[in-house]
């Protein structure tokens, strides 16, 4: 019953991509035609370091199975050091997760950059991959009184 | 201008932005040229009308450039700085200020004739546009169809159009009309015609006709390389549904045939049409996958020119991932028989005679002059070499043999689109230098009408949904998208559209502003990368502030990278236009800051390329800063003697060296390396190491250009500098100017080609060396013409004109022989008394056998590699780099000289290895696009930076900690964060890190995103 129910079920990711190299990388995945499973929905931001971790935790409140914040590789970052101030929010906001019961892999951070499109299809199969073999996000999940 | 294609575009929009006025003269009804006809472009397999679309917007509407359709310059009189052109202006018989491009007139119309513009293959009226996104959008009479002309206008009856015409536009009256302009230079950019497989006229001249060779025109699954692109193109006479011509069921072979009217003296096109085998693969791959039936595909050729940049990669990836079959053989005819399938008789490289069937052939015709162009040069003393195209010289690319008059483009030898849209930029910077006193004389200001105020006003949403083609609406159901986005909240109209770039949708999309009193738009269409600025600027003219607008990424991120999957691509792109349209609910007004340009460049690099950008702005009137890291100036060159047309080159550079050293608005530093760069565009400021004493130095510039060059690869094959009788090409060309003795004493000599090129280290072609080693043994041949010359290569790649010296090579006694890249030659030493002999050991492919040359010289073509400070350059400047290490331009096609970042330019073989010439080119049209940064005196930076709300400010400083630019500063008298508007450059990290909330970005704001997500 479990399987069935798991061949059904297609995770929601959220993807945060800065605008200058991993937005980029995913258009350049495109241009490629490189293909990857339609799992995400992107929030182009300016850097990832725009990524407040106040959003991770939106996110799953709303449902999502995954997230994936994705920025520019060390020192490349167009605002010199916005993906190092990105990378320690994320190491804060890891603990956090994993205190509250979120498992490792369902919110994961990656380099990718505008040359990189094999890479960013890469990053988000995987992502897909883990996300669904944790199975549906509920930990957070805000209970909505309509 | 003369010629509207993609070369005359360019130009023309460079030099309207930097404050020249510009009259277009285009010949038929609508600008675009041939780019509009392709389906996509290699190497990035980019649909070629979605890239082409926004440039041809932007040329159709900007203020500075006059475009004239149907026009043709009768004469060009004067001297550079000082011309009269006569331009004949041909009726178009509709009222270019009537016609709203309906449409109705062409639906109407009984008179059907064959469209140029699907190659023949479809029909359209005898009133027309030319393509569905043309600019102008308006329509034409075709004369010679019109049936009311056929039969004389007095006697004639139909005047169908005119009757259904409700804005009054159809007039049959009207004359051809003459129109004089007075401008300062000319830049010819008229294109090329397409080699007519079945033209009479060469017949005439005794020239083969390929029709009995081919079967063109008898067997109609026989067809062009453009008729095969038309019949890819989604708006295409198919469809976009490859099917065969003669009963459209879908082939499951198809051949191209390389070469037809190029490298053939038998039809007079003696030189090498530089784009077919790229355009041939490029074809073979997207046939592959719009093909719903397995489809084989075999390519042609005599040798694989793949020489440009990423062009070999492409290669690679047809053959090993898309099984594209490469056949190197020789072409002799095409039979059809009984069962349509065509029979191709071809001879193998070992000669053997072979026969293959096909459904369908697709002939890669070559780039033929353009014989309208042609009889111009003759009217106005241009002259032309000896294939009709124009003469220049390798030193000024771009200069005709007439003073102020310029060329660019395939009128000036075959070539593709990039190096087109580079040849461009050059020609509009040689023109800049030349009209310099002049700029900003005759240029008229961009105004939008006043903003309308949208305070307070709920939001009203109009959504365009794009097709884009058959790119998104070929995957993603579109009008379910239009529909879903309908029964959202705000959302006032939907509309979809076929191309929502171009420029009747853009009218459209004005329209509907103004009729649905929309106060926000949302387009779902491709990348806001490319396309937001096109859209932004719709809606300013509309009188939106141009922040109240929002894109969803449904091609690039959904469309393009879910092929196989179309209903969750289409739930997909749902959820991407439902989250744009929540954003979109919270966007406000913004207003952009204005700071003044800094009007100096900073040069990096200072060999043919770095001076060619210097000296070309120094004559635009702009102060440059040249740094160099040697003691001179020079670069790569100062080992370059002569180039393949037999011009010395060291007096040339001698004399480049001179002007740019002595040139008062340049200042050259050698010895000079970058320690630190900050800013932006207009604004830089740089600190460099320089001198001996490496004194800091700050330079304040407003662009910059790297021309940084590259540098010889370091290779140890082939016993390379273990013995003295192995030498690279740059040593043999240094000892055939010395006429050494050794070189006089040798008897044998080979060459190798594609040392540390086209290998697993350097997966690319160095695209120089073929002709550097022709060059060489055209040199020597002249010098000792009894040496046995070897040239061992894998594919000879002299690309247009550079093909007559190959031919002359091989007439003169060359031996060519190929090799494998898995059976690379052998050298071995063998002592001979004092002397040692290279044995040069090569499979030779036509008698299949081992064979064995005894060379007293080796002479190997060293591959060219990118230089390893490009890294650290690259984080200087913010600026990305390939693969390889070269540094990675903007857009491949159509921003060849230009990096994301703003006010950042390079050229010469920073960007890939390339001739003198051509580095030439690009330097100068790195000037150019520099130029139309620094002829702004005022900047203006995007309105999307950080904002602190004062009531909310605590005075912590941890936004000031993590601001990488400096750009927040406390105000100790308030205890608050106050931002510095010119620095802040809007990444966010300060609001991402604010506790208290009080920081936020404009664009990207808490709630912005915030909402975003919670409508995810």
């Amino acid at each position: 019953m479990e399987a069935a129910k798991e061949n059904s079920w297609e995770p929601k990711i959220i993807t945060f991509l800065c605008n200058w190299c991993s937005y980029a990388g995913a258009d350049l995945a495109g241009v490629s035609r490189i293909q990857y499973p339609p799992n995400t929905r992107t929030i182009r931001v300016p850097c990832s370091g725009r990524v407040n971790p106040l959003f991770i935790l939106r996110a799953l409140q709303n449902g999502a199975d995954g997230i994936l914040v994705s920025g520019c590789h060390p020192g490349d970052c167009h605002y010199l050091s916005g993906n190092y101030s990105a990378r320690r929010k994320f190491a804060v906001i890891d603990r956090l997760l994993e205190y509250v019961g979120i498992e490792k892999g369902r919110v994961q951070f990656s380099w990718v950059s505008a040359a990189e499109a094999g890479r960013f299809a890469e990053v988000i199969s995987e992502i897909t991959e883990d996300v669904k073999k944790l199975g549906p996000a509920k930990r957070l999940v805000k209970k909505r009184v309509e | 201008m003369v010629g509207g294609g993609i070369g005359g575009i360019q130009s023309a929009l460079d030099l309207a932005e930097s404050g020249y006025y510009v009259y277009l003269v285009e010949e038929s009804p609508a600008i675009g040229g041939v780019m509009p006809q392709l389906d996509k472009t290699f190497p990035t397999n980019d649909c070629s009308m979605c890239i082409l679309s926004p440039k041809l917007v932007e040329c159709g509407r900007h203020h500075n450039i006059e475009v004239i359709t149907n026009s043709w310059v009768k004469n060009i009189e004067g001297d550079a700085g000082d011309f009269t052109v006569s331009i004949i202006k041909e009726p178009r018989y509709v009222d270019e200020n009537k016609c709203i491009g309906c449409g109705l007139c062409a639906e109407k119309c009984p008179s059907k004739v064959p469209n140029e513009f699907d190659a023949g293959l479809g029909k359209r009226k005898a009133i027309y546009v030319q393509y569905p996104q043309a600019v102008p959008m308006l329509y034409a009479i075709d004369k010679p169809n019109c049936i009311l002309f056929k039969k004389g206008k007095e006697k004639g009856k139909c005047r169908i159009c005119e009757k259904f015409c409700e804005s009054d536009a159809i007039d049959f009256d009207q004359e051809e009309e003459q129109i004089t302009v007075n401008v300062g230079s000319v830049i010819l950019a008229p294109g090329f015609d397409k080699f007519q497989v079945d033209s009479a006229e060469l017949a005439k001249h005794g020239y083969t006709s390929l029709i009995a060779q081919y079967g063109y025109s008898k067997y109609p699954n026989v067809v062009t390389s453009l008729e095969f692109e038309r019949i890819l193109s989604a708006s295409g006479p198919y469809e976009g549904h490859l099917v065969r011509p003669s009963d459209k069921t879908p082939p499951k072979r198809i051949a191209w045939i390389q070469c037809v009217g190029s490298r053939d003296v038998t039809c007079n096109s003696g030189y090498c049409s530089s784009v077919c085998c790229m355009y041939a693969i490029k074809e073979a791959v997207i046939a592959k996958e719009h093909s719903k039936i397995p489809l084989d595909v075999t390519i042609f050729y005599m040798d694989m020119r793949t020489y440009g940049k990423d062009f070999d990669r492409y290669y690679e990836r047809a053959k090993e991932e898309h099984g594209v079959k490469f056949v190197r053989s020789k072409v002799f005819g095409i039979e059809e028989r009984e069962d349509t399938g065509l029979y191709l008789r071809y001879a193998a490289e070992n000669g053997e005679l072979k026969t293959e069937e096909f459904d369908m052939v697709t002939l890669s015709i070559g780039l033929n002059p353009k014989s309208s162009a042609v009889k111009l040069a003759e009217r106005v003393d241009i002259q032309l070499n000896h294939y009709n195209f124009c003469e220049t010289n390798t030193f000024t690319p771009v200069n005709t043999s007439r003073d102020g008059i310029f060329v660019c483009g395939a009128f000036q030898g075959p070539k593709d689109i990039p190096e087109t849209v580079m040849q461009a930029s050059g020609a509009a910077a040689a023109s800049a230098a030349l009209l310099s006193d002049a700029r900003g004389t005759l240029v008229k200001k961009k105004e939008f009408p006043p903003q309308k105020s949208v305070i307070g006003e709920p939001p009203r949403i109009g959504v365009f949904v794009c097709h884009c083609g058959i790119n998104i609406g070929g995957i993603v159901n579109v009008p379910e998208v239009k529909d879903y986005a309908a029964t959202l909240p705000n959302v006032v109209y939907v509309d979809e559209g076929m191309y929502t770039c171009s420029q009747d949708n853009q009218k459209s999309i004005k329209e509907k502003i103004a009729e649905h009193n929309l106060n926000r738009v949302v387009v779902a269409s491709c990348s806001p990368r490319t396309h937001e600025p096109l859209f932004q600027e719709t809606i300013q003219e509309q009188g939106l502030n141009k922040y109240l607008f929002e894109m969803a990424n449904i091609r690039d991120q959904c469309s393009w990278v879910h092929q196989s999957n179309p209903e969750q691509a289409t739930e997909k792109a749902k959820d991407l236009v439902r989250m744009a349209i929540s954003k979109s609910r919270l966007i406000t007004p913004l207003s952009p800051i204005t700071l003044k340009t800094i009007p100096a460049v900073l040069v990096v690099g200072g060999g043919v390329a770095g001076m060619t950008a210097a000296q070309n702005l120094a004559d635009q009137g702009f102060e440059v800063h040249l740094l160099e890291k040697g003691m001179k100036l020079g670069g790569l060159t100062k080992k370059l003697l002569y180039t393949l047309e037999g011009e010395p080159v060291q007096p040339f550079l001698t004399d480049l060296v001179e002007k740019v050293s002595n040139n008062p608005l340049i200042t050259v530093y050698t010895k000079t390396v970058i320690a630190e760069c900050s800013g932006y565009i207009g604004n830089f400021s740089t600190k460099v190491k320089t001198g001996p004493k490496k004194e800091i130095k700050e330079i304040k510039h407003g662009a910059v250009v790297i021309a940084t060059g590259a540098q010889e690869y370091k290779t140890t094959e082939y016993h390379y500098k273990k013995n003295r009788g192995v030498i690279s090409l740059l040593d043999l060309e240094k000892e055939i100017s010395k006429a050494s003795k050794r070189v006089k004493e040798c008897e044998n000599l080979v060459m190798i080609q594609c040392v540390g090129s086209r290998d697993e280290n350097n997966p690319y072609c160095s695209r120089v060396c073929c002709t550097e080693s022709i060059k060489c043994a055209l040199l020597l041949k002249e010098l000792k013409p009894e040496m046995n010359i070897y040239i061992l290569y894998r594919d000879i790649r002299t690309y247009g004109f550079k093909e007559d010296y190959y031919r002359e090579a091989r007439k003169k006694g060359v031996v060519f022989i190929r090799y494998e890249s898995d059976a690379k030659p052998e050298v071995n030493i063998v002592k001979e008394g004092k002397k040692d002999i290279l044995k040069v050991s090569v499979n030779e492919p036509l008698l299949g056998e081992k064979l064995i040359i005894d060379a007293d010289m080796l002479a190997l073509a060293i591959g060219t590699v990118p230089l390893p400070e490009n890294k650290e350059l690259s984080q200087f400047f913010k600026v990305p780099l390939n693969e390889d290490g070269f540094f990675l331009e903007a857009h491949m096609k159509l921003r060849p000289v230009e990096f994301a970042t703003d006010g950042v330019f390079m050229c010469g073989m920073a960007h890939s290895p390339k001739l003198i010439e051509e580095s030439i080119s690009q330097a100068n049209a790195a000037a150019s696009r520099a130029g139309t940064v620094l002829s702004k005196e005022i900047v203006e930076l995007p309105g999307t930076i950080s904002f602190v709300d004062k009531t909310m400010c605590a005075g912590c400083g941890v936004c000031i900690s993590v601001c990488p630019f400096g750009a927040i500063e406390m105000d100790n008298e308030q205890e608050i964060a106050v931002v510095n508007e010119a620095l802040c450059k809007g990444c966010g990290a300060c609001t991402a890190s604010c506790k208290a909330g009080a920081i936020n970005l404009h664009g990207f704001s808490n709630n912005q995103i915030m909402s975003v997500i919670d409508s995810f």
